[in-house]
């Protein structure tokens, strides 16, 4: 599991971990299921406190991302294939929102970005 | 919750300085950083712990038992980690543990072997001839081989170069891998060990400043910089220290939202370090 934190960023340390091990769930590098550091390891690791890592974890498992069991560790969530859909979601709405945003900016029709969109599509299959 | 260690309204008094009604706890499990600069009461408040002085008033729980009336069976759990060498400068690391050994009831000769040759310690090396690093490791060898479930270190990284301290910081890492042992560690360097720390404890001229958890400390103070013209006496009020120059002000404040309310976008905030926190900290105190 990578993870890369910065010291100088303005970002609280935990909430890097939480946004990190986010991407890494929604963009699958994190299987349903799989295991997670420790608590204790991934301070180790990453050379910051117990709290700040034991706070990553409680705010992701709080979101839905991991599920922890007492004495066995903390794995990313199974049980919640509708939350994660869900979640991919919102992030290709996003990326949609840009599209179309873009696509204003250089002054192209609603159809000319539904014709764009439909060739690249057949393209990717 | 259980704590290893509770102080409560702690204090002593010498001719010229005084420990004032400290009072902290840390949980088992967890590490504490006991900051404040050279002189406020660092070593005074680690010696009581240890009972090695006698305190004016308050009491000291270690493991939930009085420091004092069941020292015998708490010193069994410690692992002392002193900044100056105690052992017999002309016995070999081999002897020095044959001394000491005996004072222990739970004794692991494995793990002690496996601490020497994970520290690379060579057990027939003399104590004198060891670096202050090297006796550092031998006296947290011994605290790992005696089961100790409270690590006890007074200012363990002075005089030692960043690639030991960096060093140290690993084994005190895997130290609290367990759950179980619990690491109190005072320093006036706070750059390093800070890192590990989930508590500070900050003291300064004998009296508590504060004590909480770091990633509060530091998600709540910050440090301002900007013009001087922008100082009028509302804004000062929110600064717990300042520094006028020149070029401008920089000064540390805990009150965040009070300064954007008062200054929004006209000045810089920055990330404060545990250092700035100290410096400023001390500074006020000396100015007021």
């Amino acid at each position: 599991m990578d993870i890369i934190i910065s010291n100088t960023s303005d970002e609280p340390i935990y909430r890097q971990i939480v946004n990190q091990v986010k991407v890494l769930i929604l963009n699958g590098e994190l299987k349903e299921g799989h295991a997670l550091p420790s608590i204790r390891g991934l301070a180790r690791d990453l050379r910051i406190s117990v709290i700040t890592t034991s706070r990553a974890y409680e705010e992701l498992e709080r979101e839905g991302f991991i599920r922890s069991v007492p004495g066995k560790g903390s794995f990313v969530s199974e049980e919640n294939k509708e939350f994660l859909k869900e979640k991919k979601l919102q992030i290709l709405e996003d990326k949609l929102l840009q599209a179309i945003e873009e696509s204003k900016s250089l002054n192209l029709s609603f159809n000319e970005l539904v014709e764009m969109l439909r060739l690249l599509y057949q393209e990717e299959k | 919750m259980s704590y290893v260690l509770e102080v409560n309204g702690l204090s002593k008094s010498y001719r010229d300085f005084t420990l004032d009604n400290i009072s902290f706890k840390l949980e088992k499990g967890y590490v504490m950083g006991f900051i404040g600069p050279n002189g406020a009461g660092k070593s005074t408040t680690i010696k009581l712990m240890m009972n090695l002085i006698k305190r004016n008033s308050g009491e000291i729980k270690i493991f939930g038992m009085d420091n004092i009336l069941h020292e015998k069976e708490i010193k069994e759990k410690i692992g002392f980690v002193y900044d100056e060498s105690t052992f017999y400068g002309v016995l070999t690391i081999n002897e020095m543990k044959g001394i000491i050994r005996p004072f222990y009831r739970e004794w692991d000769e494995d793990k002690f072997q496996r601490c020497l040759k994970e520290f690379e310690l060579n057990p027939d090396k003399k104590i004198d001839d060891l670096s202050k690093g090297m006796k550092m490791k031998f006296s947290l060898a011994i605290a790992l081989s005696h089961n100790a479930e409270l690590i006890l270190m007074d200012e363990p990284t002075s005089g030692l170069d960043p690639i030991f301290r960096s060093e140290l910081l690993d084994i005190l890492y895997s130290i609290i891998q367990d759950e179980e042992k619990s690491i109190f560690f005072s320093t006036h360097i706070t750059s390093d060990l800070e890192k590990i720390a989930d508590y500070i404890t900050f003291i300064n001229q004998g009296k508590l400043v504060f004590s909480r958890a770091k990633d509060d400390v530091l998600e709540n103070y910050a440090i301002i910089k900007g013009r001087k013209e922008l100082l009028t006496d509302e804004v000062k009020r929110a600064f717990t220290g300042l520094r006028l120059s020149s070029t401008g002000f920089e000064g540390l404040t805990d009150n965040i939202p009070r300064i954007r309310e008062l200054l929004k976008d006209q000045v810089l905030i920055e990330k404060a370090s545990l250092d700035d926190i100290m410096i400023y900290s001390v500074r006020r105190a000396i100015n007021v």
